[in-house]
């Protein structure tokens, strides 16, 4: 496969097809659902980070006036513990009931304790302060390092280290490692070694659209819900298992999404508005507010992070040894997993070890977010990359091509890898004129390389072609990045026909064939992967009708331009799609064609970036003044929305980087629960982001393509650092780089 | 508290009873409410009873006098941001104004609303009190004038009475090589709070020597900070280097800052010494360009 194909639609930018409802305020989000007689649903949550719950007495509540429903834990199936698939990664089902409403125990600030339906959502509110909870209250923990301590205080009396004591409870939740070679042999083959430790905060992801469902449980036991979701077969499997349903009971219908980002892989509300309306009979709708959002839905771990890298005088990797503890919040499951497997994977190290630990904290649990685990981790590891070249006196693009990861490189994580394109985006880096420009006082620049694995998974999808020979085109997978538009160029590409004749909807899970969440940047391999074997499908059933009409054989007749050509000694006319389909009746009934499948070989993403920042030496403030992504999409099905994937994930990298953090206070309480003082960048703080789109062709994917949503949130931490570094003159191991600790670290120097 | 009443008053004269209703009834002032609705939503604030002002002529125009000029409570930021006349006499007052929040909001954020909210943060204010502002209260007995430092008196209190409110402002039209200036430093570049504030009015002769100054200080207290031994300190000097290092340090040592997430006690007071300096600057150097 070349990247130099002619495609007529694939690698063009149309507009997508729900840009217009969007802009003009029609589309419909998770908030947008009512329904006659809906009553509205409100939680209380825990005042405490951590405290055990005595008593709940929701009587006054229940007769509080317009309320139809009150609901705590109890009514809740009691679950044991059991993993299951989550989206990209696993849940224990137990520990997902308790999330969503707090059995025994609170465990976070924010915690959802007991849930009232009522007839207004001022009706609702009021009835919550009727609700009596006794709490006797605990110690908080809630740094990484106090919560790995002897003394700590646990959060779950039940949970015992893997492969450590099984008499005395713990909050490591799990650990991992990772060996390769021989790393005393390695560290005594270096000539130089760095070791630092890093550390990052608690990091949200941002979405603009809070959690919001509508449910609705018919008398015959089967559950309407409407919500805003990254998959809504994952909320189905959840909201079922939570309630001890079967699947096929619970239909779950996406709305529009308002930014997800992975966050949206998982249930808050959905299980709670379903029995809330169970026991009212009548539907329930639930929308937080963003304090709700910021206080108890899952922002991603903080972490500390300690890399120790050896290299010889001629910039060749030798060693390297990591250790990565990332905050799963108040049950395990962070994402120490990717973390380890990334921390290292891009590049060739002889000896390596990799040590994580998933540590149990008094925050929310964490929820995934762009790439899980691997910003921290190449945080830490592109920093001593940095720092090492400075030390070997190497340009950093030269000293990462030296090590970098190719074909038929062995991955830290162990495959190997197929044609990746890691060398020519460092190449297409160095080559850009941003590396080379020239910089003015109290200005610097940083590189951070990244790598996502991708994911593939199952994906389904189907087309039916309407009389007029236009083409309706429904999957599962919800779209939060324009996968609709990727879908139909898809379609037009393989059939022919035009873009415009094609209609791409994200369906419900009654409606639409099976599809794992929107997440591991899966949705353009994997389900642009069914959508062209669906496509392929039809156009073979459509050749069949041209061979039937004209008489031939079907392996006489051609597929091209959208239409059907008849072979030359038949002295038949071409058929175009219209044509068929208008004559379907006759030709063996309606035009339709579907395809199921578990797509193999999601490639890897690399991407490097390029930052430029302006310090201000007296006040610590940096502002980001010129940024570059680069990076391998394998093949852009729309350019225009793959640097638009670029770009988004690389403001949430600079945020990441400079101002985004957490505040707690010393009882576990959140204190900046608005975006006023949860500073996530604001447009003018960026600059224009200049997008490289590298195609390395996938090889496992018809079209060469790789994900490309997540890989970009990678770099940016390392890069805004390095350059702060150049900058000022420091060396910045923790984040967020405020102005308060910048103006510290120069103070210091 | 299941309704709010809501009454908008087409003159002084129609707001009188209303304002004496509001002795009894819970009741707040309405301007461009970008604070006070937002603090109701989130329950800070229950009023039974909301008087909007922008109704009133007084409170919505702005008249600049030979001797004075004259500001209504509720001329959005965006007005004033969009008037040469008012950037030419009062580029300070002006500049407080219009880095508050979104330009969405600055269509309705007022200089009356923003100091009556009392943030110790509020960046309308100190720029306000550095240019020599006067507040012209009005109650049902008529009005009464009070320099706009004694309007806050604590973070979210005023001096003013429950039947009264802000009707317009009044600066001194300032003379030639009088000019004022405000800086606040945020983490991002807009859409934030202060976490320090700084406001300067310097008066230069044609010798470039101070002879009048005041310096405010914003977010270093719970009200804006007036800095006469910083202002002493730069009359009768050339505003050299030398002086604006030492204004920086005095202004360093000023007010009683929090540590909270917005910064730290200490950060504060390096930015206050930082900005102290910097505004001074930009306010000296329009000062001299008015001569």
């Amino acid at each position: 496969m070349s990247t130099n194909k002619d495609y007529k639609w694939v690698g063009t930018s149309p507009i997508r097809p729900d840009g217009a409802d969007k802009v003009t305020g029609k589309a419909a989000f998770g908030a947008d659902k009512n329904l006659p007689g809906m009553l509205h649903g409100k939680i209380l949550r825990s005042p405490y980070g951590h405290a055990k719950i005595k008593s709940i007495d929701t009587s006054a509540a229940e007769s509080a006036p317009g309320v139809l429903a009150v609901m705590t834990s109890k009514d809740l199936p009691d679950l044991a513990s059991e993993m299951g698939e989550a989206g990209e990664s696993a849940v224990d089902f137990r520990d997902l009931s308790q999330n969503i409403l707090a059995a025994g125990k609170v465990l976070y600030h924010g915690h959802a304790v007991a849930a009232v339906a009522a007839t207004s959502p001022k009706l609702a509110k009021q009835a919550l302060k009727l609700i009596k909870v006794e709490y006797e209250e605990l110690p908080v923990v809630l740094e990484i390092e106090d919560a790995m301590a002897d003394d700590a205080p646990i959060l779950h009396e039940n949970q015992f280290t893997p492969g450590g004591s099984q008499d005395k409870p713990s909050n490591i939740a799990g650990k991992m490692k990772l060996p390769r070679g021989d790393i005393e042999k390695g560290f005594a083959e270096a000539d130089v070694i760095v070791e630092r430790e890093f550390t990052t905060p608690t990091v949200h992801q941002g979405y603009i659209e809070p959690h919001a469902v509508t449910a609705s449980m018919s008398a015959s036991g089967h559950a309407d819900v409407w919500c805003c979701t990254q998959g809504a077969f994952v909320v189905r499997a959840m909201t079922a298992k939570v309630l001890n349903m079967d699947v096929g009971k619970v239909k779950v219908t996406p709305s529009e999404i308002g930014g997800g980002f992975g966050a949206k892989t998982t249930v808050y509300l959905e299980p709670i508005a379903v029995k809330l309306s169970e026991m009212s009979g009548r539907p329930v709708k639930m929308v937080m507010d963003r304090e709700e959002v910021l206080r108890a839905t899952g922002p991603t771990s903080a972490s500390v992070i300690k890399i120790k890298l050896g290299a010889t005088n001629d910039g060749k990797l030798v060693a390297a040894e990591g250790t990565l503890k990332y905050g799963a919040g108040a049950y395990k499951g962070s994402p120490m997993g990717p973390g380890c497997m990334c921390v290292f994977a891009s590049y060739e190290i002889p000896n390596f070890v990799v040590r994580g630990f998933d540590v149990v904290l008094n925050k929310p649990k964490v929820a995934a977010y762009r790439a899980p685990g691997a910003p921290m981790a190449a945080f830490a590891m592109e920093s001593v990359m940095n720092e090492m070249a400075g030390k070997l006196d190497l340009d950093p693009i030269d000293f990462r091509l030296e090590n970098a990861v190719k074909e038929g490189s062995v991955a830290a994580y162990g495959p190997k890898f197929p044609a990746i394109g890691f060398v020519e985006t460092l190449k297409a880096a160095k080559e850009h004129p941003h590396y080379s420009a020239p910089l003015g006082k109290n200005q610097g620049r940083g590189v951070g390389t990244g790598f996502w694995f991708n994911i593939g998974m199952q994906s389904s999808a189907t087309l039916n072609v309407n009389e007029s020979g236009s083409v309706t085109l429904i999957t599962g997978s919800a779209d939060i990045g324009g996968s609709r538009a990727s879908m139909a160029l898809f379609a037009a590409e393989e059939l022919g026909i035009d873009y415009d004749l094609i209609t791409p909807l994200v369906s419900n899970t009654e409606e639409a064939g099976y599809c794992d969440v929107t997440g591991g940047s899966r949705t353009t391999f994997a389900t642009g992967m069914a959508v062209v074997k669906a496509s392929k499908n039809l156009v073979a059933n459509m050749k069949k009708r041209a061979a039937k009409t004209w008489g031939v054989e079907v392996d006489e007749v051609l597929w091209q331009d959208g239409q059907a050509v008849p072979p030359f000694s038949s002295g038949k006319n071409p058929m175009s799609m219209a044509e068929i389909a208008a004559s379907a009746a006759k030709t063996g009934g309606p035009l339709t064609a579907s395809a199921s499948l578990t797509a193999q070989g999601a490639g890897a993403g690399f991407g490097v970036h390029i930052c430029d920042v302006e310090v201000d030496p007296e006040t610590g403030k940096t502002d980001v003044i010129r940024y570059t992504a680069i990076q391998d999409a394998g093949k852009a099905i729309h350019p225009a929305y793959v640097e638009g994937q670029y770009q988004g994930g690389a403001a949430q990298g600079i945020g990441w980087a400079l101002n985004e953090e957490y505040v707690y206070n010393d009882k576990g309480v959140l204190q900046n629960f608005g975006f006023l003082d949860y500073r996530m960048p604001v447009a003018n703080d960026l600059p224009m982001i200049d997008t490289v789109i590298v195609e390395v062709p996938n090889p496992a994917h018809p079209y060469g393509v790789r994900g490309v949503g997540e890989t970009p949130i990678v770099p940016p931490l390392a890069a805004v650092a390095e350059a702060v570094n150049n900058a000022a003159g420091v060396r910045i191991t923790d984040l967020p780089i405020s102005p308060p600790r910048l103006l510290a670290e120069i103070d210091a120097k | 508290m299941e309704s709010v009443q809501y009454h908008a008053p087409q003159s002084l004269e129609e707001a009188v009873p209303l304002l004496k209703q509001a002795r009894q009834t819970p009741s707040r002032i309405l301007a461009g409410g970008t604070d006070l609705l937002i603090q109701m939503r989130a329950g800070v604030k229950s009023p039974e009873m909301l008087i909007d002002i922008k109704k009133i002529p007084e409170t919505t125009g702005f008249e600049i006098g030979a001797d004075e000029i004259r500001l209504g409570a509720a001329v959005p930021s965006a007005v004033m941001d969009e008037s040469p006349e008012l950037h030419q006499q009062l580029p300070g007052v002006v500049e407080g104004m219009e880095l508050i929040g979104s330009t969405q909001v600055q269509g309705r954020a007022t200089p009356g609303g923003n100091l009556c909210n009392a943030s110790p943060a509020g960046d309308g204010a100190p720029a306000m009190i550095a240019s020599s502002g006067q507040c012209v209260v009005f109650g049902p007995n008529g009005v009464r004038t009070i320099p706009v430092e004694e309007v806050c008196t604590a973070p979210g209190r005023t001096s003013l009475a429950d039947d009264e409110f802000i009707q317009e402002f009044r600066f001194p039209t300032p003379k030639a090589g009088q000019a004022d200036a405000y800086l606040r430093f945020i983490p991002r570049n807009e859409m934030d709070i202060a976490v320090v504030g700084v406001a300067a009015n310097i008066t230069v002769d044609a010798g470039g020597i101070c002879t009048a100054a005041k310096v405010t200080l914003g977010a270093v207290g719970p009200t804006v900070v007036i800095a006469t031994e910083v202002a002493e300190l730069l009359v009768g000097t050339k505003l050299d280097d030398a002086t604006l290092e030492k204004a920086a340090e005095i202004a360093s040592g000023l007010g009683s800052p929090i540590s909270d997430k917005r910064g730290t006690a200490e950060f504060r007071h390096r930015i206050a010494g930082v900005l102290t300096r910097r505004v001074i600057k930009i306010a000296a150097t329009r000062a001299g360009e008015r001569l």
